[in-house]
């Protein structure tokens, strides 16, 4: 369980998160949801340590992150995988290097054994014959599905993806949103999406966190999502012609 | 932003850089990648240079004798231009061109592509595993580039001198040898030293902290080129005075 409490940053005096506090529910795909510039990736680089909170913590199952030193966040850092949203793939490297890149750094075991684990993810990922292309050679897609690979690679506790379906077609979409949360129960992960593809919201979610203006507006679970009730929720949602059409068909 | 933000931030930057390296092997294999691009990548261009250079002080400096000025000076010319300022002086102002350009722009796309990023989520220390194996090449590298320029600056000037009918190959070597004083190789690679050190920091601490997108990448590439050659010729009036004057 990653729980956030109190957190606020500022940048250049411009204030992008006030007091955040939320859950992260393990083995299931918490969303953080909200408009561009609404503050949802800079909750999730305070998460992750990328960015220092300027006040509030976050803690990892009980161990608090926010003020450990470089030794103690690195420790946890080996629990986390993170997909971005280019994928962040070395692109000097191979597919296959990029997903044994975090294993040959922190694990001891002969490069065979390594190459295996490397080899399962890939092939876990569906992937198993793309591990001499590099990234550039490879679709928007597979280099999604290539980050993924190397964010399970150590087997985390923790996965965080970050708008996981920018530039991807519908249809390759929702096969990376049913990777995601296949992956989120196989290894009970607790798994925090950062997302405003509504379509993802819908098809993935468990729980949401809505974050507008820097704070948590509105969270609950996924099925009383579409229930309304909060109107900055309500007008993010229902922007679309097929998010109404979808409310007046399921009002009774 | 101001110059005491920035000494603050590359001393702070250093700090993160020079610490043990994550895993010996992994670094080792990142030093040899890191040499053969700063070094074995570099040898034409310096060499090239080098036998340019070599080859018009020759011939600068036999228009300029004549009459009472002995012969043996062309070779001595050549000699003392190209050990004690050539060579570890304006090898390595070339070399901030291309490997600080190439440094601060591989850093830069790595910082705007968040595979930076990606580093640090994994634990690791990305300052240390991207620059310090750079730091390390550089200063092996370049004093080899260096030594090797001034070989073939002055293998180049005497080659020219001879083949052009200004000096002897006997009045070349006298003045090749005359007066040679030791130090003055021991001043040269102590400079280059400094300088690859110089040259690699400085141009990684660009690319390090770029932000935006690829317009930054190209301001950043450059201004580690501007910096690197300023303090480049900063530190060289500073050892010069410090080893010579």
């Amino acid at each position: 369980m990653i729980e956030v409490r109190n957190v606020s940053k500022s940048f250049g005096g411009q204030t992008i998160l006030r007091d955040i506090s939320a859950t992260f529910h393990p083995g299931k795909m918490n969303f953080i949801i909200g408009r561009s510039g609404s503050g949802k990736s800079v909750l999730t680089k305070c998460i992750v340590g990328l960015h220092r909170p300027d006040v509030g913590t976050v803690s990892y199952n009980g161990r608090e992150f926010t003020s450990m030193n470089r030794d103690g966040k690195k420790d946890i850092r080996k629990e986390i995988g993170m997909l971005f949203q280019g994928s962040a793939l070395f692109d000097s490297m191979t597919v296959l290097d990029n997903v044994l890149f975090p294993l040959r750094m922190f694990q001891e075991a002969r490069l065979g054994e390594l190459r295996d684990r490397a080899m399962f993810c890939l092939e876990r990922v569906e992937l198993p014959g793309a591990g001499d292309k590099y990234p550039s050679e490879l679709s928007g897609g597979m280099q999604k599905r290539v980050g993924i690979a190397r964010a399970i690679a150590m087997n985390p506790k923790y996965l965080f993806c970050d708008e996981p379906n920018s530039g991807l077609d519908p249809q390759t979409s929702i096969v990376i949103d049913n990777l995601i949360s296949d992956l989120t129960q196989e290894f009970n992960m607790t798994t925090v999406v950062v997302s405003h593809d509504m379509n993802s919201v819908m098809e993935a979610s468990d729980f949401v966190h809505f974050v507008h203006e820097g704070g948590i507006a509105w969270h609950g679970s996924s099925d009383d999502l579409l229930r309304g009730g909060h109107p900055v929720l309500d007008e993010f949602l229902f922007a679309s012609k097929l998010m109404r059409k979808l409310r007046e068909s399921t009002r009774p | 932003m101001g110059l005491f933000f920035h000494i603050g931030r590359y001393t702070s930057f250093l700090g993160s850089v020079l610490r043990r390296p994550e895993k010996g092997s992994v670094f080792r294999a990142l030093v040899l990648d890191e040499m053969n691009s700063i070094g074995i990548q570099s040898l034409g261009i310096v060499a090239l240079l080098s036998v340019f250079m070599g080859a018009v002080i020759c011939i600068q400096t036999a228009h300029q004798i004549g009459g009472w000025i002995p012969v043996y000076t062309i070779g001595f010319t050549v000699r003392q231009t190209m050990i004690l300022e050539f060579s570890p002086t304006l090898i390595p102002v070339i070399l901030a061109g291309k490997v600080g350009s190439n440094i601060a722009s591989q850093l830069g796309t790595m910082r705007v592509t968040e595979q930076i990023d990606a580093l640090e989520i994994m634990g690791i220390n990305s300052a240390n595993y991207l620059v310090l194996p750079k730091m390390i090449a550089a200063l092996a590298c370049i004093p080899f580039l260096v030594i090797l320029s001034m070989g073939l600056g002055i293998g180049a000037g005497m080659w020219v001198g001879v083949s052009t009918g200004v000096s002897s190959v006997a009045d070349f070597e006298y003045g090749m040898q005359i007066d040679f004083n030791a130090f003055d190789v021991t001043y040269a690679l102590v400079k280059t030293c400094v300088f690859a050190l110089i040259i690699s920091s400085v141009s990684a601490y660009h690319g390090y902290h770029t932000s935006g997108g690829a317009l930054e990448v190209g301001r950043s590439s450059t201004k580690a080129v501007v910096y690197a050659v300023v303090l480049v010729m900063v530190a060289n009036l500073l050892l010069t005075q410090m080893l010579l004057g």
